[in-house]
C-alpha cells in the first residue's frame, strides 16, 4: 500500500517571492561601491539612499547599467526637515523606458553643503536644479546657469523652506504718481485664518471653555466624571 | 439742436427738443453735433446718466413710420463700441479655459460682435482670466498701457478679483485692481462660461450708460 499523502517538508514550501524591485535594489546597493547606502521598497516603489557627494557617478551608473537603463530624469526636488542635523533631502526620480521601471534616490544634504550638479549626466536636470536652488536655496556645483527659475526678479528668501513666512516679504501695486508697479512691504488687511476643522460641527475634538470640569467631575458635590468621548 | 445741460465740466449729450421731435426735422450727424466736448480722460467716479437706450427707443416709436432713425453721435458711437468689443486674451490660469468656452459654439461670444485679439494695440477690452502673480504684474500693466482708449477691464475669477485661494501667498497680487482699474468683476472659481458672458453683457450695458466719448 503506497502512502498517497505527500509529506511536505519545510524545504519544499516555496520561498516567499522576492519582490523584483527589492532584488534590483539589493543588486544596486551591492554594485554601488559604497555610493549607495541602502534600499527600501514602500508602496511598490523602490527608493535607494545614496551619498550626495557621489550622486553624479551613481546617476551615471543607473543610466548606463544594462540591468537599470534609467535614461529619463523625471524630477529633481528637495524636502526641508528643519529639525534634522542635515537639513535637506535631495530627491531624484528616474524612469527606465526600457525596463518600465521607476526609481527614487534620496540623499541627505546639510544647509552649507554644495550638491554636485547632475547636468553632466542628464541635461534635463538643468531647470530642475534651478528650481531647487530657487525654492530651497541649495547650491549646485558645476551647474552651467544657476539662476532663480520661478520667483520674481530680486526675490528674497527661498519659499519652500519651512521657515519662510507664508505671505513673503513684498507685495506689488501700481503707483499712480510714479506711473509704474512698485514693491512695498506686505501689509495685510485681514488676519490669516486657520481652518483646522476642529469645531464640533466638523466632528473634531473640541473643548468648549469649562468642559474640562466635566471630565474630572466634582467629588465634593457628588458629580461623577463624564469624559467627553469626542476628546 | 439744443444742448440739454449748460454746464461745461461734464459729458454732454445732445438731445432733440420737443419742437424738433414734433417737426420731425432731425437729421443725424452734421456739424452741429460737434458741440460734444471732449474733456480728456475721466479719472473720477463714473457719472452714469439715464439709460439712453430707453430715450432713443421712445423717440423712435414716434418716428418709425416716417422713414428715418433718430440718434445722436454719442449713441451711435456707443452702439458701435458695445457691438464690437475686441478683447485681449489674457489667460493666466484655469479661468482661461472657461474664457475659451465662452468663445466656443455653445455660448458663442462672437455673436455679440466681439473678437479675440492677440495684440493689446488692437483691443479695447482685457479679460484678466486667472492668477496674477507679482512677476507678471509689471508686464500686465505694460500691456494695459498699450491699449488704446477707451479701454475696459474685466476681472475674471477669485484670483483676479482679490487673490482668491492665494490671497495670503508670497507671490500673488491680491487682486488685479491693485494694478489696473477694473470695470466688471466676475466672481467664481472659475466662473462658468455663462457667468463670463453675463459679465461681458454687463460691461456692454455699462458702456451704453456711461458713454465712451468722455471717460
Amino acid at each position: 500500500m503506497a502512502d498517497t499523502t505527500v509529506e511536505t517538508t519545510p524545504e519544499q514550501v516555496p520561498a516567499v517571492a522576492v519582490h523584483p524591485l527589492d532584488a534590483l535594489g539589493a543588486s544596486i546597493v551591492a554594485r554601488g561601491q559604497g555610493a549607495v547606502l541602502s534600499h527600501e521598497v514602500t508602496n511598490g516603489e523602490l527608493t535607494i539612499h545614496v551619498d550626495i557627494q557621489r550622486i553624479v557617478e551613481t546617476l551615471a551608473f543607473l543610466r548606463a547599467d544594462s540591468s537599470c537603463q534609467f535614461s529619463l530624469i523625471v524630477d529633481i526636488t528637495a524636502v526641508d526637515w528643519p529639525g534634522r542635523a542635515k537639513r535637506f533631502d535631495m530627491v531624484y526620480h528616474l524612469l527606465s523606458m526600457y525596463q518600465n521601471r521607476r526609481i527614487r534616490l534620496k540623499a541627505q544634504v546639510g544647509e552649507e553643503e554644495m550638491v554636485p550638479s547632475a547636468t553632466s549626466v542628464f541635461p534635463g536636470a538643468n531647470w530642475f536644479e534651478r528650481e531647487v536652488f530657487d525654492m530651497f536655496g541649495l547650491v549646485f556645483s558645476g551647474h552651467p546657469d544657476l539662476r532663480r527659475l520661478l520667483t520674481d526678479y530680486g526675490f528674497r528668501g527661498h519659499p519652500l523652506r519651512k521657515d519662510f513666512p507664508l505671505t513673503g516679504h513684498n507685495e506689488v501695486r501700481y503707483d499712480e504718481v510714479q506711473k509704474r508697479v512698485i514693491y512695498e512691504p506686505v501689509r495685510l488687511t485681514q488676519e490669516w485664518r486657520q481652518f483646522d476643522f476642529l469645531s464640533p460641527w466638523e466632528g473634531g475634538a473640541f473643548a468648549l471653555p469649562g468642559d474640562e470640569k466635566a471630565d474630572v467631575g466634582d467629588p465634593q458635590k457628588g458629580l461623577p466624571a463624564t469624559p467627553n468621548k469626542n476628546r | 439742436m439744443a444742448v440739454k445741460d449748460d454746464t461745461k465740466d461734464k459729458a454732454q449729450f445732445i438731445l432733440p427738443t420737443e419742437d424738433e421731435m414734433n417737426r420731425g426735422s432731425l437729421v443725424q450727424g452734421g456739424p452741429q453735433t460737434g458741440g460734444l466736448e471732449v474733456q480728456g480722460v475721466q479719472t473720477g467716479l463714473y457719472t452714469a446718466g439715464a439709460d439712453r437706450d430707453v430715450t432713443v427707443r421712445e423717440m423712435n416709436k414716434d418716428l418709425q413710420d416716417q422713414g428715418f432713425l433718430v440718434t445722436s453721435t454719442a449713441d451711435i458711437i456707443n452702439w458701435a463700441r458695445t457691438g464690437s468689443l475686441h478683447w485681449m486674451t489674457f489667460g493666466l490660469a484655469c479661468c482661461a479655459v472657461e474664457m475659451m468656452h465662452t468663445s466656443m459654439p455653445r455660448y458663442d461670444l462672437e455673436r455679440f460682435g466681439t473678437a479675440p485679439r492677440a495684440s493689446p494695440r488692437q483691443s479695447d477690452l482685457i479679460i484678466v482670466a486667472g492668477t496674477l502673480t507679482n512677476k507678471m504684474a509689471p508686464a500686465f500693466r505694460k500691456i494695459y498701457d498699450q491699449m488704446p482708449e477707451p479701454r475696459y477691464v474685466i476681472s475674471m475669477g477669485s484670483c483676479a478679483n482679490g487673490g482668491g485661494y492665494y490671497h495670503f501667498g508670497y507671490s500673488v497680487v491680491r487682486g488685479c485692481d491693485r494694478i489696473v482699474p477694473v470695470d466688471v468683476y466676475v466672481p467664481g472659481c472659475p466662473p462658468t462660461a455663462e457667468a463670463l458672458l453675463y459679465g461681458i453683457l454687463q460691461l456692454q450695458r455699462k458702456i451704453r450708460r456711461t458713454g465712451t466719448i468722455v471717460r
